[in-house]
């Protein structure tokens, strides 16, 4: 049924595949941001173990996202693979080192002779919980700001400072990403917490921290998006693959695709309501809210990044090298190939479903820790 | 020095590959194996209604646990690193080797991530059937992970369904099924989880030997013998099955690397087989300071012709031959191969320069040419040996060779041994009395570890200099970036990852020493 689809229809199957694998990670992010939050929710040490366990069974799934977003994109954009990793070697070594320490974090942190102590355990988590969304939003950015590489007519990447990457922290509208994927990330670890843990005074205190954290996030937000319609965007020609800049692409790509400005309001609704009926009228659904606008709303901006003849991976530092959804692709019989394993990703999202709701269907309380086998 | 510092870059990136896969695997197979074998204990529980066994699955299962963890810390770095280490090679294959690493993640990692849950923290929660299948299935997502990362490797060990394309300057896959069947592939997958099942059977004995020797939790100890004894006996005869197709499927398509391991530097028809041996460091060709042979060796007359290619009197190339070539054998030499492969990156470059400028006709012809099954075959197979200046370089280290491998077997046969013994000993009931037999089954459990790297290393180290083999040499692979970055990241991760296997380590056995929690029946004994 894939084969008889187009090359450029494929591209495009495939670039939604991996913004929503992409959007998906950044709802599950909760992990992290919740991570933040263990010394300022927490007042005693029963409290902290039972922040550590909500997350702690839940961890995997961030994690798996990650890396099945990093092999989704090496299969289908193998050239974005090969010229973002080997390029803007820091920023990612920087962001795999934080899950590192995540990894062990939770399995090591209350075992009797691990070496380092809980403390330092915990510290590891927050670094994660900390570098990883300000980093991942931050790189993300570049798919609009632009990075300073050039490719070779083998492909092979050059790139233009020695920061390797991290040089684009430099661009405030990169940092604002990163700073507001940060502060979305605690908002959507409050609120988790709000709703699976049975103790009110975790929940009140959460509540108060859910108000500190969604200011940030809104002034961050907004700015990058007021932002990202008034700037230039890079634009290219379908025919011969040259690359120009268009004042105002991102506003014109919001003009030119309806559906997905529609998709990406009712996002951003969706977060907005999220949090202001919490905030307001209290209850434990707002994640639902907040992490469903999240997916739709990140979602929806990849697909801004990317279609409608836009470069998702500009060069700053040699135009033409910039990468496209038609120059960055694998072959096209590797996206049909491909195309067939992506459907079992509905299965797999429904064992997961069905695996989640048969563990959460009690809230995590002191007293259910206690009877636990393996408890972090 | 004297290396340039391309050289220095490509050996810090091939020393951090190294250093981060093998410490990825010091956790795997114990993931894969002792999964296996909890699987096995939970099924015996639900099946008697033993408490016993459940008191027996969970102490493993808490082994597992902390395993696992550092293992998908090691793991992520592996990932990415392709990408970060090894650019160059990443466009070039991408196409290919992209695909199973994302049909893992889609298909492996996210079954084992989910239903890990569901094996910790589930027994409260979820019915006996449910927990007993997610356990199952915990068990078989590791060992499908670990299937679709071997096609990735069995790929560059043999590259298979693909045609290069001038166009994009890359390989591009033209069948799924030959590159998922290829048989080196299937070979690695069924060897490597086979020795992992050994390796885990052997820890399994082993932590279960200290309890005995200490006199506590003897029923446990025992039952929990009696499971890793079958399973590890069954294990190791498949390994070395296994094993022995491998290095058949090695002899027909990587037949430097079958020579460099078995040290076999001029070919012969009847080739013996050497059991033990020293190298000599000392040349035994003047004309070549690379060649070397043995000081001593015990060798056994025509068995290597026969493990080759299943006949008594067949012809087995040395290192010589395939470096000189040998027209009786119609073995092609190394020059000749060298300048097939510089005249396909002649073609190539004529090819981009037409391209550039604007030759649309002889561009057209020369890609079409390109593409030909006939130049492919012919000339582009060999398109590695185009950067390729010294043949000399095209020997991979014979002694790191030939040692890994002659321990991995020689651990090998010893592993069948031992299983024998564990599962005799207990069955008759008097296990506790050979105390010498528990010590060395302690002992045992490094040596598995030790068998195991050593694997890889033949693999690994055995295919140099060729990232992949024929077709890319590992120096055209590698990211440009500065040696002393890579340096750094090195370090960096050589501190992070002994600081965590310290811990990892201590924790175990703390958690060893405290041993299986009572479970409402019978406890310590
Ligand atoms: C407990 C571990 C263990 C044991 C006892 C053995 N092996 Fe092994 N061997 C491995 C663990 C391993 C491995 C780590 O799983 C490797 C590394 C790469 C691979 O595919 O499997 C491997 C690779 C490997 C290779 C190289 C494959 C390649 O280069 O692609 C050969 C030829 C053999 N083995 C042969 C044997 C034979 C004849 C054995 C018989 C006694 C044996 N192995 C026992
Ligand atoms: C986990 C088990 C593995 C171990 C212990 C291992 C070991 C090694 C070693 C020792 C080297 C260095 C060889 C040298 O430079 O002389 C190496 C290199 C490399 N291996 Fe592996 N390997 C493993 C699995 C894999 C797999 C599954 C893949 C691919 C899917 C792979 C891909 C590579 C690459 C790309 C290099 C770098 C290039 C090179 O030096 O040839 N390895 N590995
Ligand atoms: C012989 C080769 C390998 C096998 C059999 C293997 C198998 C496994 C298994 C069973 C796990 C589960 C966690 C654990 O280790 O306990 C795992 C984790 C992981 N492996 Fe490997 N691996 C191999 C080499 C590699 C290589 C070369 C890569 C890089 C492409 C890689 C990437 C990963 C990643 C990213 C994880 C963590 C993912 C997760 O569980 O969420 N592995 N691997």
């Amino acid at each position: 049924m894939f084969e008889s689809l187009s090359l450029i229809t494929l591209q495009q199957y495939w670039w939604l595949i991996v913004s929503l694998l992409g959007a998906l990670l950044v709802f599950l992010m909760f992990v992290q941001g919740g991570e933040t939050l263990f010394f300022s929710i927490a007042r005693t040490e029963d409290e902290k173990t039972l922040l550590v366990n909500t997350l702690g069974r839940k961890w995997e799934f961030t994690f798996t996202t990650l890396v099945t977003f990093g092999g989704a994109f090496f299969a289908s954009f193998p050239l974005f693979y090969s010229t973002s990793f080997g390029g803007a070697y820091w920023v990612w070594f920087a962001i795999l080192v934080s899950f590192v320490i995540q990894a062990v974090s939770f399995e090591f942190r209350k075992k009797p002779a691990n070496l380092l102590g809980a403390k330092t355990y915990e510290i590891f988590l927050f670094l994660n919980g900390l570098l990883g969304p300000l980093l991942i939003g931050t790189a993300v950015g570049t798919f609009f700001n632009g990075a300073m590489f050039s490719l070779d007519d083998m492909n092979r990447v050059t790139w233009g400072t020695p920061f390797r990457g991290l040089e684009a922290v430099l661009t405030f509208h990169n940092l604002a990403l990163g700073l507001a994927v940060l502060f979305l990330s605690r908002v959507l670890g409050l609120l988790y917490f709000m709703n699976s843990i049975e103790n009110t005074a975790i929940y009140e205190r959460s509540k108060i921290q859910l108000l500190y954290n969604t200011v940030p996030f809104l002034v961050f937000f907004l700015y990058f998006v007021i932002a990202l319609l008034f700037k230039d965007g890079f634009a290219y020609q379908p025919e011969t693959g040259a690359i120009t800049i268009e004042p105002y692409k991102y506003l014109h790509n919001l003009v030119a695709m309806p559906v997905n400005t529609f998709m990406l309001l009712i996002g951003v609704v969706g977060v907005l309501w999220g949090i202001v009926s919490t905030l307001l009228k209290g209850g434990t659904k707002g994640i639902w809210f907040v992490g469903g606008g999240t997916v739709l709303t990140v979602w929806a901006l990849l697909i801004l990044a990317a279609f409608n003849h836009t470069s998702f991976y500009p060069s700053v530092f040699d135009l033409q090298s910039s990468l496209t959804i038609e120059n960055a692709s694998s072959s096209r019989f590797t996206l049909v190939a491909m195309s067939y394993v992506s459907l079992f990703v509905p299965f797999v999202l429904g064992y997961i479903w069905y695996a989640w709701k048969a563990m959460n269907n009690k809230k995590i309380s002191t007293e259910e820790l206690e009877q636990e086998h393996h408890v972090y | 020095m004297i290396e340039g510092l391309d050289l220095a870059l490509v050996n810090w990136s091939r020393a951090q590959f190294a250093l981060t896969a093998m410490y990825h695997w010091i956790f795997v197979p114990l993931t894969l194996g002792l999964g296996i074998i909890i699987a096995i204990m939970e099924t015996l529980y639900v099946k008697t209604g033993n408490p016993e066994w459940k008191r027996i699955t969970k102490f493993w299962m808490t082994m597992f646990g902390i395993n696992f963890a550092i293992g998908v810390a090691t793991g992520i770095i592996l990932e990415f690193e392709f990408g970060t280490n090894w650019s160059n090679y990443s466009w070039f294959v991408g196409d290919i080797f992209g695909a199973p690493l994302a049909i893992e993640g889609i298909l492996a990692f996210f079954m084992e991530s989910t239903f890990i849950a569901i094996m910790f923290f589930g027994w409260n929660k979820v019915s006996k059937k449910f927990h007993l299948t997610a356990t199952w299935l915990t068990a078989i997502g590791a060992n499908l992970s670990a299937l679709w990362i071997l096609v990735a490797n069995g790929w560059m060990q043999k590259p298979v369904g693909m045609v290069f394309n001038p166009e994009t300057a890359r390989m591009e896959m033209t069948s799924f099924w030959d590159v998922l069947f290829s048989p080196m592939a299937v070979h690695k997958f069924l060897h490597t989880t086979s020795s992992s099942f050994v390796l885990a059977a052997i820890f399994v004995i082993g932590v279960s030997a200290w309890f005995i020797l200490k006199g506590r939790d003897i029923v446990f100890a025992r039952k929990s013998i009696v499971v890793a004894a079958i399973f590890g006996f069954l294990a190791s005869i498949y390994t070395v099955a296994t094993g022995d197709s491998s290095a058949r499927s090695v002899a027909h398509d990587q037949p430097m690397k079958f020579a460099a391991f078995e040290g076999l530097y001029n070919g012969s028809e009847g080739a013996g087989l050497v059991a033990l041996g020293l190298i000599s460091s000392s040349e035994t060709d003047p004309s070549n300071e690379n060649l070397k042979d043995f000081t001593l060796k015990i060798e056994i007359p025509n068995i290597l012709s026969y493990m080759a290619f299943m006949d008594w009197d067949a012809f087995v190339p040395g290192i010589n031959d395939l470096i000189r070539g040998n027209e009786k054998y119609g073995i092609m030499s190394a020059t000749e191969k060298i300048s097939r492969g510089k005249l396909a990156i002649e073609k190539l470059k004529a090819f981009k320069e037409a391209k550039k400028a604007g030759m649309v006709a002889q561009a057209d012809s020369l890609k079409t040419e390109i593409m030909s099954p006939d130049f492919q075959k012919n000339y582009f197979s060999y398109f590695g040996y185009g950067y390729i200046s010294d043949p000399h370089t095209l020997v991979p280290s014979v002694p790191l060779s030939f040692y890994s491998f002659h321990i991995m077997v020689v651990l090998g046969m010893y592993f069948i041994l031992f299983f024998l013994m564990a599962l005799l000993y207990t069955l008759k009931g008097k296990i506790h009395k050979h105390r010498l037999f528990l010590k060395a089954a302690i002992w045992t459990i490094p040596l598995a570890y030790l068998a195991s790297q050593a694997g890889w290393v033949v693999a690994e180290v055995g295919r140099q200099p060729w990232v992949i083999q024929d077709l890319m040499p590992t120096m055209a692979a590698v990211t440009k970036i500065s040696a002393g970055a890579v340096q750094v990241t090195f370090w960096l991760f050589a501190i992070i990852f002994t600081t965590l296997l310290i811990a990892e380590i201590k924790i175990m056995m703390r958690q060893i020493k405290i041993g299986p929690k009572s479970e409402g029946g019978p406890s310590h004994v």
